[in-house]
């Protein structure tokens, strides 16, 4: 059976991540399962987790009252999954459900940040390769925002 | 001997109004606030019904004849009496019908329904009103009643996020009050092109670019639920309690009078427990998907 | 209001079949209708009956879920079954109602209010759970910040001839629910039927000054203690052959840990929304309003009518319901009617008639529903 550390080696997020770390961050991770139409976490709970999807699809929706839940990203293999357990109060902002049979490599919140904490070297390596996923959805968030796939016949600006 | 139908007969009491008959008055001003929204000054018909009072928070159930029956906020000042205020969206029969209404023609009203915004008890507190698209409306009647009481509370700040330059409402209150010494007014679109001047974002952004205590402060929040959601989660981030935040919601309602039903979330009538809660009492069902 | 409660020291008696029969008359002397149990398509229905003669004597019913069925007994009793689909909330409550009517004219909308409800009504053979489902609609209509004026009128109106059963049906569980069988208040005179081999009478208990009034009009005599033991046994039995039974323990509690359970995905895959539950419930009483007007436009009325929580539409706003599937329609109905009734009226919302249980066309059974939810090891919370 793989290991946790043969995993997170094998996970395009740590890609390039020296050993020792990979090591030291395996301590805080354990692999998860989730099945179709589970959530992975939900609006308001303790953001507490951070994950690294090994297969499948988790839909980070919210929910309308007479709309229905409404999805805004997928988050599919080889993604990161989480950013609420980065910043206080640490609580999700979105739910998040598993669309199909989803495999994750699931990290304790406080664990990573107390290692990043401890060791700066270890932070920024791993802010590092936070920094750019999140950047990347800030950037096409902002453009799905602009709704520019309007309806014409709706009177524009 | 039991006594008889005919002998027991009491008179039927009519001084007792009956909740589900409307009052008939008349519309004397028709503004037009947005597309699709419109706003209705209400007063008295000929025979002179005396037009009814209000608290802030509170709606009244319109009816457009023969046509249909919904919930509208009022939205004008609580002191003036000679009229009352509301701000309707056209976005179904009656309230297009609604929409269309003209000074002179008539309007079914009862009323007032509802919980009110907390106005009185947040004397002594900074005051957040922080609104959303429509949401503005049940808000600006705690807007000119904090105006009118300025005196009884320390900083009052309004937060108030639209979609478009063309989606914001009152703007000639927006200007007045923009200029009125000590109220803190941020409004922020989700977009705009270059003629505006203004925030560009979302209405939680505008929180770190006013000033209150959060600790002493009283916040009162509407606009769509997801809105109403991730605004109190950030107030609570930063130190207001859940029972310092107050918010209005809506349901599907018939009577207004806690009979018919429809309008429960939970355990709670939003036509009697609300439309006005405090956020303790609602932030679980409201995170209960299809509750 | 009608009805209060057999204190000690009220007068108990007992009366013959005839001498029902005597009660009867002496109601419609009074200008009471006479309402009452009678069998119609099939059914024991509720409606008005003339005399003792219209009563299903000798009948009994079979109730399972999703099945009801008439049966002829071996003895002549005119009370010898439970309840069927039609409860009294029918005319204190009615389906359909007209509220106002409107014209508009040249000078404004003139309104017509309804003229309130003149009727005196006479419930004959009202159970012990349909006498609580009766105060638990008053509480709705009557105890709030709010009063419905027609339920009011229609109430101080009504009569109540409770009857203590003694043939407990396939899916009651009044015993569960507090509720039954034996009527403890909230009525007029009630009645226990008994009826061996040497006797077919009535113990009568007397629970208002209308119903004293009413008794000592009809030939009476004092209960003797064998009078009393054989009611009392009648009553013992009913409540030992319960056809369902409700594990009521801390409902509230239990389905308000339990708004995510699994098993509202199950039973969603049955229920057919088909609103049959709300309508024979007799504590139900959602409505919702219609507006109409004439070809002219001119002539507006209002008229309220029964509406369900099942309906899609019931919970419509901007554009959709909130309660979009089934699950979350059926869970808001059971959640509502055992759980946040509470919150609201301070009593459970179900009297344990067994109703929704009979008339589901596809059996779901609202004791087994709470039963799967308790039962399971891991009653999940909230989030998963």
């Amino acid at each position: 059976m793989t290991s946790i550390e043969e995993l997170l080696r094998l996970h395009p997020f740590l890609r390039g991540l020296p050993g020792e770390i990979v090591v030291l961050v395996a301590g805080c991770a354990k692999n998860v399962v989730f099945q179709p139409n589970g959530f992975v976490f939900r609006e308001g709970g303790d953001a507490d987790s951070f994950y690294l999807v090994r297969h499948g699809t988790v839909a980070l929706e919210s929910f309308v009252p007479g709309r229905g839940p409404i999805s805004f990203l997928t988050v599919k293999s080889g993604e990161i999954l989480g950013a609420d357990w980065l910043v206080p109060p640490y609580r999700w902002s979105f739910d998040a459900r598993a669309v199909e049979l989803t495999r994750a490599i699931a990290f304790d919140g406080k664990c990573l940040r107390d290692k990043c904490e401890a060791d700066p070297r270890v932070g920024y390596e791993l802010m590092k390769r936070f920094v750019p996923p999140l950047v990347e959805r800030l950037r096409t968030a902002r453009l799905q925002s602009l709704d520019l796939l309007d309806d014409p016949k709706r009177p524009r600006k | 001997m039991i006594q008889s139908a005919r002998e027991s007969e009491n008179g039927t009491d009519r001084s007792a109004p009956d909740p589900m008959v409307p009052r008939f008055l008349r519309v004397r001003r028709r503004i037009r606030e947005a597309t699709d929204v419109v706003s209705l000054e209400i007063g008295s018909d000929e025979a002179g019904a005396p037009v009814p009072g209000f608290r802030p928070g509170q709606f009244n159930m319109l009816y457009a004849f023969g046509v249909g029956e919904i919930p509208i906020s009022v939205s004008g000042d609580p002191s003036t009496t000679s009229s009352i205020t509301h701000t309707v969206r056209a976005v179904g029969p009656v309230s297009a019908a609604l929409a269309e209404l003209r000074p002179g023609d008539s309007v079914g009203v009862r009323g007032p329904f509802g919980t009110c915004w907390p106005v009185d008890e947040a004397a002594g507190y900074d005051v957040l009103v922080v609104a959303s698209g429509i949401g503005l409306v049940p808000l600006r009647p705690v807007l000119y009643h904090l105006l009118r009481y300025r005196e009884a509370h320390g900083r009052v700040a309004l937060l108030y996020g639209a979609r478009t330059p063309r989606d914001l409402l009152y703007r000639r209150e927006l200007d007045v009050w923009r200029r009125t010494p000590n109220l803190q007014v941020r409004v922020t679109l989700s977009r705009a092109g270059p003629e505006w001047v203004g925030d560009v974002g979302y209405v939680t952004g505008l929180l770190p670019k006013v000033r209150f205590t959060p600790t002493d402060t009283i916040a009162m929040v509407c606009g769509p639920e997801p809105m109403i959601r991730s605004t109190a989660r950030e107030l609570e981030s930063i130190g207001l309690p859940a029972t310092q935040i107050f918010v209005s919601l809506e349901r599907n309602m018939k009577c207004a009078i806690g009979f018919c039903g429809h309008c429960q979330l939970g355990p709670n009538f939003i036509c009697k427990d609300g439309p006005v809660f405090r956020y303790d009492r609602v932030r679980d069902p409201m995170a209960v998907r299809e509750l | 209001m009608t009805g209060g409660s057999a204190r000690s020291g009220a007068p108990i008696a007992t009366i013959t079949v005839d001498g029902l029969q005597l009660v009867l008359q002496a109601l419609r002397r009074g200008g009471f209708r006479t309402l009452g149990p009678t069998i119609r398509d099939q059914a024991i229905v509720y409606d008005d009956i003339g005399g003792v003669d219209d009563l299903p004597r000798g009948w009994t019913d079979e109730q399972d879920g999703g099945r009801y069925r008439l049966a002829r007994r071996t003895d002549g009793s005119l009370f010898g079954y439970s309840v069927g689909p039609h409860s009294w909330k029918r005319f204190l409550h009615p389906p359909r109602s007209r509220l106002w009517q409107a014209e508009r004219g040249p000078d404004g909308v003139r309104l017509v209010p309804e003229d309130l409800p003149a009727e005196r009504l006479a419930f004959i053979g009202v159970r012990a759970c349909e006498v609580r489902a009766i105060a638990i609609q008053d509480r709705v209509f009557l105890e709030g910040p709010h009063r419905d004026p027609h339920y009011e009128l229609r109430r101080t109106r009504t009569l109540i001839v409770a009857v203590n059963c003694g043939t407990a049906g396939g899916t009651c569980f009044c015993v569960s629910m507090n509720a039954g069988p034996k009527v403890e208040k909230g009525f007029d005179l009630a009645l226990t039927e008994l009826l061996e081999e040497d006797r077919h009478d009535f113990l009568v208990e007397v629970g208002s000054a209308q119903g004293r009034s009413l008794l000592e009009e009809v030939p009476h005599r004092p209960a003797t203690p064998r009078d009393l033991e054989a009611a009392r046994a009648v009553v013992a039995r009913t409540a030992a052959s319960m056809g369902r039974e409700m594990a009521s323990d801390d409902l509230h509690g239990l389905l308000g840990r339990n708004l995510e359970h699994p098993r509202w995905d199950e039973v969603a895959t049955r229920c057919l929304s088909c609103a049959n539950c709300t309508m024979v419930c007799p504590t139900c009483f959602c409505t919702t309003v219609e507006d109409t007007t004439d070809p002219s436009g001119n002539h507006a009325e209002r008229w309220r009518r029964w509406d369900s929580c099942f309906t899609l539409d019931f919970s419509y706003i901007h554009g959709g319901s909130v309660r979009a599937t089934a699950r979350s329609r059926y869970r808001q109905w059971m959640t509502h009617k055992l759980a946040t009734w509470i919150d609201q009226f301070g009593t459970s919302g179900c009297v344990g008639c067994g109703r929704c249980i009979t008339w589901c066309p596809v059996g779901i059974d609202i004791t087994e529903e709470v039963r799967a939810i308790r039962g399971s090891a891991s009653a999940t919370e909230r989030s998963t």
